[in-house]
């Protein structure tokens, strides 16, 4: 369960924004989240829910956009979405490919009032 | 029907709300990266080699780190870091060998992170040391996500366990420098691969280091010591530079 302190770091950075922008109210935060990040977003949604408790961002809404995790083949160049850490190349069968998105844990932006 | 309110009135207007997005793109874990950045920075200022232990419960940290400090603390100037979620249990058994230690306890936390380390350091001389062992939460899932500043993850696998760890929670060893096999003394009673257990390593992980060791009768920790010695020399050296 990192997802808690994940969304403890979520919650801050959200908070510590808000007040630069002098927000009255949050509606939503947008993050963008990496298929092979390793995080569970129903997870993230239920610490969020508790973290946001009495504080400006109770009531938001937590938007989790999923990166889709690619790789670039070592052998062949080719580049080709990953399920699993462990896909090979569609196009040549190497197993050493290098990931290249997939990882991400973002905060991307908020909207506020 | 009205869009904002979902009444059936076809003709109104509400008050327009200034709702604004702010892009942020800030990267989540960017405070502990930050904080783990400052650990390494003091390291190679100190030329403490450092390595964060990783494993899930019961694969033998705490041994490994026992009869490591037993056999070299005359050599090497150690410090350790036990990370639990309760109980001073594994920094009392550190204790009896003499080596300075400090407990981090988690409590609901499931790994260590970056902060934890650098108030852990408080409690060592760092001019005198030498290698900084970190022992993290048995964990094979989060402790992956956290830097805490170290030189290297060293993932710990036992023979009881199965082969297929590697396959199984690829982002801790795919994290991991090193994966040391342990307990290989139960190897002719348990049903474990050691070439599949490589080779699933390998696939995770093109190039990761392997150790085969028993804490218990002692096999193939001397290849673990050189690497350990060699490691601390060069650190210490490029710290001199």
């Amino acid at each position: 369960m990192h997802e808690l302190g994940i969304t403890q770091s979520i919650v801050e950075i959200a908070l510590r924004t808000a007040e630069g922008q002098q927000a009255k109210k949050i509606h939503s935060v947008t993050l963008e989240v990496g298929s092979l990040a390793g995080v569970v977003a129903e997870a993230l949604q239920f610490c969020y829910e508790a973290c946001s408790k009495e504080s400006l961002l109770e009531g938001s809404r937590l938007i989790i956009e999923e990166v889709q995790a690619q790789a670039r083949c070592r052998d062949c160049a080719v580049e080709y979405p990953l399920t699993d850490m462990l896909d090979c190349c569609p196009a040549c069968g190497s197993a050493s490919g290098d990931l290249f998105c997939g990882e991400e844990l973002r905060i991307k932006e908020m909207e506020i009032d | 029907m009205c869009i904002d309110c979902g009444c059936a009135a076809p003709d109104h207007h509400h008050e327009e709300t200034p709702r604004k997005t702010v892009r942020i793109e800030e990267d989540i874990l960017a405070k502990n990266n930050r904080l783990a950045a400052g650990n390494r920075a003091l390291f190679a200022r100190q030329g403490i080699f450092s390595l964060n232990l990783v494993s899930s419960p019961g694969s033998g940290k705490t041994s490994l780190l026992e009869k490591t400090l037993a056999d070299l603390k005359n050599e090497i100037n150690f410090a350790v870091l036990e990370g639990d979620q309760q109980t001073a249990n594994d920094a009392e058994r550190i204790a009896t060998t003499g080596v300075p230690v400090h407990q981090i306890n988690t409590g609901a936390g499931c790994h260590l992170d970056a902060h934890m380390v650098g108030h852990g350091l408080e409690h060592f001389d760092l001019d005198s040391l030498q290698i900084l062992m970190i022992e993290n939460v048995g964990n094979l899932v989060c402790p992956a996500s956290f830097d805490l500043g170290e030189d290297f993850k060293v993932s710990l696998l036992s023979v009881t366990e199965g082969e297929d760890k590697p396959l199984k929670y690829p982002q801790m060893f795919r994290a991991s420098e090193i994966m040391l096999i342990n307990k290989v003394d139960l190897l002719p009673y348990v049903q474990f691969d050691l070439a599949k257990c490589r080779e699933y390593a390998e696939r995770v992980h093109p190039g990761i280091k392997i150790f085969e060791i028993s804490c218990y009768r002692g096999e193939g920790l001397d290849a673990w010591y050189s690497w350990l010695k060699e490691q601390a020399e060069r650190k210490a050296c490029r710290n001199k530079e």
